[in-house]
């Protein structure tokens, strides 16, 4: 699948938001999001889902606008996964993770045996098999992301849409959800867009990177060329060195914020 | 709770409304036999000669109001369970749009003019249903309208309504139509006629069954908006199917038996603590719970004293005892 975004614009009420936003990922591609707070990553990834209506420009599924197609059929390539803070039900990991089948089943149906084999799969992908008796509400915050992802990944999506996947998690939560991005698209070409606070995380498992900036200005491209000492000061009005730490075989990025540009 | 127990309690649940329904048919002043009940209620169909006194009670006065108790009991159960889950709200009921206190008023209204039962269950149900309306329309702004606005313009039509009847009790006559008036707004089953059950009752039903059928997606409503969409539900749609049959049920069970109150809150949140807040399986359990529930309440109400206590009296009297054992035992549930 190819999703793509031709001269999206939006604004609320006569504040541009989006000015020309245009951007491409293909079959198992990660595309990461970078900008400052409140420039409007999160409006960007409604906008592009059609929860928002571009003001001008649309997002095309395979080269058709998906202002033109079903909404069931939207949701059966594209799986949205929300910022975990504000779920805290107290439905049950795997009564959680089945909510996701709902774009595959008619308006009346109940989830049959398939679908609770399909939840059960997607929460074996992402490992977390053995949450599945536990409530939402009584989760680490760790936990409840997985349960998320399970939960897009049992539409059997060919898209991903994560909102800040690792902010507000520890070290070891935010390793665990970059990797399963990074596996899915690797071992099952699943495709994903994510937003993200953290640019180093954008040069860990993004192929591509868009950059928002307050002036309306948006940058996008590969993202080791992309996110760049300039482009982080244009982006973030902040000083940054990029540097690379060899350790065994590996090359690890790490952006270092130097200080605030005034 | 463990799946044991749980199926323990689906198998309890599935028996009580008709062990219940049976048992109460023989209880009161003209007392029958459980056997006995049985032979009764199956000789229309044997032909097998029994008691005529003993059939009229049955049949005359106990089964219409047995048949309505049971109706009401699962109807206030499904809307209520609907509610919670549509609002994300424990706390919400039958009433949070405003539709019992529009019907309780169009009932009032009636009664200031005639005696006429079926007149007073329809005025009731029309009020009913033209407050949702005055809610709806109030609640949306460009052709939106959040949950929120929703539940705020709920709030308001509910005190202009019961605010109307006030004023209709003021103005009633003192000797006749307010002692009317006071005795409807209690509650109770003895007063629907016949043609009044065969109209009441199947929209009460009707609505059960969409929002049966609608279960799985009570679920998903009772995410966020846009997670919902993200799974594909047609949110707007959806909030409007799930509204319009709990009102439809909560208008004609208004309409028909005056105010019940608790049960909308009591069952739904007991069945939560048993079974979680999947509503695959709450709701068919507020069928069964709400059902058994109110058919006994009706059964003590008409029989524990000499005059019938009204309804709603004793769903509070009888239900919050029950319920704080419940909480205390459990500890609560959560949406």
């Amino acid at each position: 699948m190819t999703f793509s975004v031709v001269n999206g614009s939006f604004r609320y009420g006569p504040v541009p938001v989006l000015r020309d936003v245009c951007f491409q990922v293909e079959q198992g591609q990660v595309l990461c999001v970078l900008g400052p707070n409140g420039v409007g990553k999160t409006t960007l990834l409604r906008c592009m889902m059609g929860m928002l209506p571009w003001r001008s420009g649309e997002s095309r599924i395979d080269g058709v606008s998906i202002a033109a197609m079903r909404h069931a059929e939207i949701w059966r390539k594209i799986a949205y996964v929300p910022q975990s803070k504000g779920t805290a039900l107290s439905y049950t990991a795997a009564e959680m993770v089945l909510m996701g089948r709902s774009a595959r089943l008619g308006v009346f149906a109940q989830p049959s045996r398939e679908d609770r084999q399909a939840a059960a799969a997607a929460m074996e992908l992402v490992g977390i098999a053995s949450l599945a008796e536990k409530k939402c509400c009584e989760m680490s915050g760790g936990e409840l992301q997985m349960v998320l992802i399970a939960r897009a990944l049992a539409a059997r999506p060919e898209l991903l849409v994560l909102d800040e996947p690792e902010s507000n998690l520890d070290f070891k939560n935010q390793l665990i959800i970059l990797e399963t991005i990074a596996r899915l698209s690797k071992e099952k070409g699943i495709a994903a867009i994510v937003n993200t606070h953290y640019p180093a995380h954008a040069l860990k498992i993004a192929h591509q990177a868009l950059i928002l900036s307050r002036d309306g200005h948006t940058v996008c491209g590969a993202a080791a060329e992309v996110i760049s000492e300039a482009n982080m000061r244009r982006a973030f009005q902040v000083e940054v060195k990029i540097a690379d730490y060899r350790y065994e075989s590996g090359c690890y990025k790490s952006v270092i914020p130097i200080s605030v540009v005034s | 709770m463990s799946r044991k127990y749980q199926k323990i309690c689906s198998l309890c649940l599935i028996a009580a409304p008709v062990l219940c329904f049976l048992i109460c048919l023989g209880v009161g002043r003209y007392h029958i036999s459980l056997p006995e009940t049985v032979e009764l209620l199956l000789s229309p169909l044997t032909g097998a000669a029994v008691d005529e006194t003993a059939f009229s009670v049955i049949f005359k006065s106990r089964l219409p109001r047995l048949l309505l108790a049971l109706a009401v009991g699962a109807g206030l159960s499904v809307a209520g369970g609907a509610f919670q889950s549509l609002f994300s709200n424990p706390l919400a009921t039958p009433d949070t749009l405003g539709v019992a206190t529009g019907a309780s008023f169009g009932a009032v209204l009636a009664l200031l003019f005639t005696r006429s039962q079926l007149v007073v269950q329809l005025l009731a149900m029309a009020m009913g249903l033209a407050a949702l309306l005055l809610t709806c329309l109030i609640s949306r702004r460009g052709g939106h309208s959040s949950m929120v606005m929703v539940v705020l313009s709920g709030m308001v039509i509910s005190s202009f309504f019961s605010a109307l009847v006030s004023l209709a009790k003021y103005v009633a006559d003192p000797e006749e139509d307010l002692p009317a008036i006071t005795y409807w707004l209690m509650g109770s089953m003895n007063r629907a006629t016949l043609p009044g059950i065969a109209i009441g009752v199947p929209l009460i039903a009707a609505g059960t069954a969409i929002i049966l059928c609608l279960r799985w997606r009570l679920n998903i409503l009772s995410l966020q908006e846009d997670e919902a969409r993200s799974l594909g539900v047609n949110v707007r749609r959806m909030r409007l199917a799930v509204m319009a049959a709990s009102t439809l049920i909560t208008a004609s069970c208004m309409s028909m038996c005056g105010q019940v109150g608790w049960v909308g809150l009591l069952i739904p949140h007991a069945c939560r603590m048993i079974y979680g807040s999947d509503n695959r399986r709450l709701i068919p359990a507020g069928i069964g719970m709400g059902a058994a529930f109110l058919v006994l309440i009706d059964t003590a109400a008409r029989s524990a004293t000499a005059a019938e206590i009204p309804v709603s009296i004793l769903t509070a009297i009888l239900g919050a005892p029950f319920f704080i054992l419940l909480l205390r035992k459990t500890g609560g549930a959560k949406l």
